[in-house]
């Protein structure tokens, strides 16, 4: 099966991060005490939701070639309108994450509409709608506050099995398949699963979402193949500002409040684009995928996990000290980096080292 | 090479002149006084330009090869943090150092490994950050700046009394600015370096084959925008006489911003020096502008970004792809 | 004037005019059902002008176009594609980090559920490399690890993909091994034979000689003569394409007695599996040829020469003096003194945006440098001594070499290295795609440089000029030189064998 040698050796970046992650998950679980419990998986993930979905939204600009440094405002953004309108009835609480959602996917399109018809390169272009979204994050939510359904947050934050408990689904009593097997699974992890195979996955095999990786490859011939690049980078952006969204809204959920925080979105933008390079996208565009970036960002953030649990008093006590971690994380990026690099010497034609 | 003034610096200016103009109506209309064309005010504004754009000439240096510097916020930081940990007088030498260090290793990602500088940097600038919160323990740094440091800052040996025991002085950042922006103007102008700079952004594979060393102005490049940070870096600390953690975050996007509005193009290789100053320039006045204007947060943010998008519709477009 | 029934495609009265420039006036062409149509001409003829309003990337100033007798427009590629009018351009247009299958369909792709079929895709694919004779090409590869010539099969294969009528190929050969050109000419006599209509835009006489049932020559954007293959010799057809008679193209090469002093030797060169043994030397003020099919490892020999690959093996000595060469920085350093006129001018020869003055004293800024100034007024001396030299026409020293017409950018190129005051010059392949002006100058600017005392190496791909140029040739097989030609025997049917390696009878004598 030479095509399964081929697909393996199209996306060892990909692998990379997924071993990445299960080696780091697994250290930090065996140290646990309370490690592989529903409990702390369900609390793992809800601090993922936001970085992965950050991380699938910087992806798809990436992907394209471009870049988008407003993914952290845009989820902010959403972030701050949400804890204005999703309350009250249950039918306003349906339209407020639809109206977040949307507000999202806009800001995303306003991006890619300066991007494509302004003719301005991502980055700089992103930086300044970063900043205006900021702005208006800051006009809806001068101070941290505001309110989200208790019940959504509690169901959205939990396992399965808390929407039984909470909306009454088996009045009788929950049946042995819910209870011991899907009512385990948390939530945030079934909203990832969903958005990944429910929009991701679809969105990469339309000729649109391939545009995205023919115009990252090159832009050039993929005008000149009669694809629509407009339509494509216009997707590309709309489709991280829907993702940014996503992240946004849960983090208002999860923490039961909309805050315009500043070095946050900063963070989580940068943050993004670390998570989008460990999961073996390249930033030159053309190949990689959103999935990867999935695994990106949990490696992130089981390195900040496990330091929660190394044993200050045990031989690697040292590295407990949660004061190296920002130390481990950019060491964490540059080795992931640099593993790259051992191409560069490999090359013996020093000129392809230029393109 | 060309003398006349390009487009993008005479919009520029053009755009502060009329930033001054709103203010000055503005505070006519509600103080009653044109406070925004005083003197003793622009050439505070000049001040705090200075710091912006000592940080802002380095990373057009960068960015004039196509490439980008995220580690200038923790550059700024470390450098000053432990210039004044050291103090006395060996403060100065070891915060360039340490700016030194960082472009050298920035430098060596970058041209030897060949990883995005956007992503070397970007890891570089969570190391510096680690290391600094590891020295600090987390917490502020109490050690404060020298007073070579402050002096450099702030003392105003040029300046000319003007009655009732005021001076207008020029505070010694602007000339430090002044003289780095000189000698970057001479380096890119006079220099070979300045020249393979250009030839390298605008490709680098014929700039190598023309037998510049590619590497060497890679490394060299990303030198000077480390040292201009850490320079920035002292001169900050010594205005506000302390270092503190998140001293350089301020600084990272304005400077980005204010080299584009100048008319450098963000994919390297063109761009000329002149229309950095104007950009620092540009974003200082607009950023105080809209402070005297009480204007708030957002608003000021929403204005700042609806800023340079628009400055850069006017020039800083692109090629349309056509067959 | 043309009779629209008979032919496939025609046009009548086109014009095309950029800014004030006229590329197109008032052509009549027309080109008919099952042919193979040769379109030839200079660079600055009009031809590429032509081929885009036939495909729909610029649209005619004035005149109509009729396809199948019918008066249609194009406003995009697009629909020029929708119609049957397919182009293959000169540069690729294919996505190197997409896989094959993903290529041939990127833009209507077999779909189920309205997403994009892969597997539909990849069967479709396999169709098409066979249509082309490449089943050895895995669908799922991806482009970028194809070489060259597969890419540019795929690139064939991916225009059959899309049912044309009308398949327009400019310069398509160029980025072809032999083997794979013998292959495309079979495989476009077999379109043909389906009843395809081809049209062909080359620069190669001889491909055109083995390919074309009908030819036209286009000169400064009007059409002049279209006639049926072999109904005109090779210098009528020169003469229409540039208007005046074809003669003394190549300056006469200096009658030699005493052997030249060796200035170049190169001994026992290998590199990877490109490169083995290879020995060679170049006399002082000797014009040395590379010849041999395309890509066997001649880029390489001269890319090795000049420091750019890693890892070579043997020796290199400059005037009787080794040297290990690690960079095209020593390279250029006057105690090695090599220069090296690079394959692609727009990528590795010139920064595009910059200005002619940049480009030309880029190589040659130390040599300029006082102290740490760079010395201006010696500067643009020496580059209005070059430009003068050269003769190259621009409007401004400063501005960007894109605006120059090509034969002046690869002027500005050789200025570059002219001034580093090389004493070996290595060119590879530098008449391509160049008008026939400037080659006639810039062979004579060889000449003139060797008699004063300049070794050159010179690859060409184009056998003429090789016979033309050179004191003596190398022919390279496999990465090795299997004969070297000298004097007399330097012919086309000695370079040809030599090339495909075939031994022929050696006339007694010729070489040692």
């Amino acid at each position: 099966m030479r095509d399964i040698g081929l697909r393996l050796q199209q996306s060892v970046g990909f692998w990379v991060a997924v071993a990445l992650f299960a080696i780091l998950y697994t250290l930090y679980s065996s140290l646990h005490p309370k490690g592989w419990t529903v409990d702390i998986f369900v609390q793992n993930s809800n601090e993922s939701f936001a970085l992965i979905m950050v991380s699938m939204a910087q992806t798809v600009p990436v992907l394209t070639g471009g870049i988008d440094l407003s993914v952290g405002a845009m989820m902010t953004l959403v972030n701050c309108l949400a804890s204005n309108l999703v309350s009250g009835s249950p039918s306003q609480i349906v339209l407020g994450i639809l109206v977040c959602l949307a507000a999202g996917a806009l800001a995303g399109f306003v991006n890619g509409a300066i991007v494509v018809y302004g003719r301005i390169q991502p980055i700089i272009a992103t930086l300044a709608t970063g900043a205006v979204y900021v702005g208006i994050s800051l006009f809806l939510r001068p101070s941290p506050g505001g309110k989200i359904d208790d019940n959504l947050s509690w169901v959205a934050t939990n396992a399965m099995a808390e929407m039984d408990t909470t909306y009454g689904w088996f009045p009788d009593g929950a049946p042995g398949w819910f209870a011991h097997g899907i009512g385990l699974l948390p939530v945030p992890i079934l909203l990832i699963l969903i958005i990944v195979f429910g929009v991701w996955v679809p969105f990469r095999k339309t000729v649109t979402g391939r545009g995205c990786y023919a115009i990252g490859s090159s832009e050039g011939a993929a005008y000149m193949s009669g694809l629509s690049v407009a339509r494509s980078k216009l997707a590309a952006y709309t489709l991280g500002g829907l993702f940014a969204g996503f992240g946004g809204l849960y983090l208002a959920i999860q923490t039961g409040s909309g805050n315009a925080d500043i070095p946050q979105a900063g963070g989580y933008t940068l943050n993004s684009i670390a998570a989008v390079v460990i999961g073996g996208t390249s930033l030159f565009g053309g190949s990689g995928g959103a999935i990867g970036s999935v695994f990106g960002a949990l490696t992130l953030r089981s390195i900040s996990f496990c330091f929660r649990v190394f044993d200050t008093d045990g031989q690697v006590g040292f590295l407990a000290n949660p004061l190296l971690q920002p130390i481990f994380e950019g060491v964490i990026l540059l080795l992931a980096v640099s593993l790259g690099a051992a191409r560069v010497f490999r090359v013996k034609n020093r000129l392809s080292l230029f393109t | 090479m060309i003398k006349s003034i390009d487009r993008p610096t005479l919009i520029a200016s053009g755009f502060c002149v009329a930033i001054l103009i709103a203010g000055t109506i503005y505070t006519l209309y509600t103080q009653g006084t044109a406070s925004f064309i005083e003197p003793t005010y622009l050439l505070q504004q000049l001040k705090i330009a200075a710091f912006l754009g000592t940080v802002a000439a380095g990373m057009m240096v960068v960015i004039l090869l196509g490439h980008i510097d995220l580690s200038v916020p923790w550059t700024i930081a470390a450098s000053a943090m432990i210039a004044t940990a050291v103090g006395g007088p060996w403060a100065i030498p070891v915060g360039l150092g340490v700016g030194l260090a960082v472009g050298l290793i920035n430098g060596i990602g970058v041209a030897f490994l060949r990883v995005p500088s956007m992503i070397f940097t970007l890891g570089v600038n969570a190391v510096l950050r680690g290391l600094m919160v590891m020295l600090t323990g987390g917490f502020a740094p109490q050690s404060s700046a020298t007073p070579i440091m402050s002096w450099l800052a702030n003392g105003e040996p040029l300046s000319v009394p003007i009655g009732g025991g005021h001076t207008w002085g020029i505070a010694n950042a602007v000339l430090m600015w002044a003289l780095l922006s000189a000698a970057l103007v001479f380096m890119l102008t006079r220099t070979p370096f300045g020249r393979y700079i250009y030839a390298a952004g605008n490709r680098e594979a014929a700039a190598y084959l023309s037998g510049i060393n590619t590497r060497l102005v890679l490394i060299g490049s990303f030198v000077i925008c480390s040292l201009c940070a850490s320079m920035a870096g002292l001169l900050i600390a010594g205005y506000t006489s302390k270092a503190f953690q998140a001293m350089g975050d301020a600084y990272l996007l304005p400077a980005i911003a204010a080299v584009v509005v100048g008319g450098t193009n963000i994919l390297g290789g063109q761009g000329k020096y002149s229309g950095t100053v104007v950009g620092t320039i540009l974003i200082v006045l607009l950023q105080s502008v809209l402070s005297v204007m009480q204007m708030p947060e957002a608003g000021r943010q929403i204005i700042y970004g609806v800023v340079i998008i628009s400055m850069l519709l006017v020039y800083g477009r692109s090629k349309a792809i056509r067959g | 004037m043309l009779d629209s029934t008979t032919h496939l495609l025609s046009l009548s009265g086109v014009s095309k005019r950029y800014g004030g420039v006229r590329a197109l006036t008032g052509v009549n062409f027309a080109c008919g059902r099952g042919s193979i149509h040769a379109v030839l001409g200079e660079n600055g003829a009009g031809k590429s002008t032509l081929i885009k309003i036939i495909s729909g990337v610029v649209q005619p100033d004035e005149g109509t176009i009729a396809l199948e007798g019918r008066p249609i427009v194009f406003p995009t590629p697009q629909s020029a594609n929708a119609a049957g009018v397919v182009c293959i351009f000169q540069e690729l247009s294919l996505m190197p980090d997409l896989s094959v299958a993903d290529n041939i369909s990127i833009a209507s792709p077999p779909k189920r559920f309205g997403l994009i079929d892969k597997r539909a895709q990849r069967r479709r694919a396999e169709q098409l490399l066979a249509r082309v004779g490449c089943e050895d090409i895995n669908p799922q590869s991806l482009v970028k690890n194809l070489p060259l010539s597969r890419r540019q099969m795929v690139e064939i294969a991916k225009a059959l993909g899309r049912k044309p009528k009308l398949l327009i190929l400019d310069e398509a050969t160029s980025a072809l091994t032999a083997a794979d050109v013998q292959r495309v000419y079979g495989i476009l006599h077999a379109l043909r034979d389906e009843g395809l209509s081809l049209l062909y835009i080359s620069h190669r006489m001889h491909e055109i000689e083995e390919l074309a049932d009908t030819c036209s020559v286009f000169r400064n954007g009007q059409h002049i003569e279209t006639f049926p293959k072999g109904t005109r010799t090779d210098e009528q057809v020169v003469q229409m394409m540039i208007g005046r008679e074809w003669r003394n193209v190549y300056p006469p090469k200096p009658v030699r007695n005493a052997p030249l002093p060796v200035e170049l030797e190169v001994r026992d060169l290998g590199w990877e599996d490109r490169l083995a043994g290879i020995s060679l030397r170049v006399g002082k003020g000797e014009i040395v040829g590379l010849g041999g099919l395309d890509g066997q490892g001649q880029r390489e020999l001269l890319l090795a020469m000049f420091g750019v690959l890693r890892g070579v093996t043997g020796t290199i000595a400059v005037d009787g003096v080794a040297k290990t060469i690690h960079s095209p920085a020593h390279a250029k350093s006057p105690s090695v003194g090599l220069a090296l006129i690079p394959e692609d001018r727009k990528t590795e020869g010139l920064c595009l945006p910059m200005g002619v003055a940049d480009n030309i004293s880029m190589a040659a800024l130390d040599s300029m440098t006082r102290g740490l100034v760079v010395d201006r007024a010696l500067e643009s001396r020496k580059i209005d001594e070059m430009a003068k030299k050269l003769k190259i026409k621009f409007g401004k020293l400063s501005d960007a070499v894109a605006t120059l017409s090509g034969g002046n950018q690869q002027k500005v190129v050789i200025a570059k290295w002219l001034l580093t005051g090389a004493r070996v010059i290595l060119l590879n392949d530098p008449t391509r795609g160049i008008d026939v002006g400037t080659k006639q100058e810039i062979y004579q600017l060889l000449r003139d440089l060797a008699d004063a005392g300049t070794s050159i190496l010179l690859y060409s791909t184009d056998y003429d000029e090789l016979i033309g140029c050179c004191d003596r040739v190398l022919i390279l097989y496999g990465g090795r030189v299997v004969r070297e030609l000298e004097g007399g025997d330097i012919t086309e049917a000695n370079i040809v064998a030599s090339s495909l390696n075939i031994s022929l009878t050696e006339k007694a004598g010729a070489h040692a």
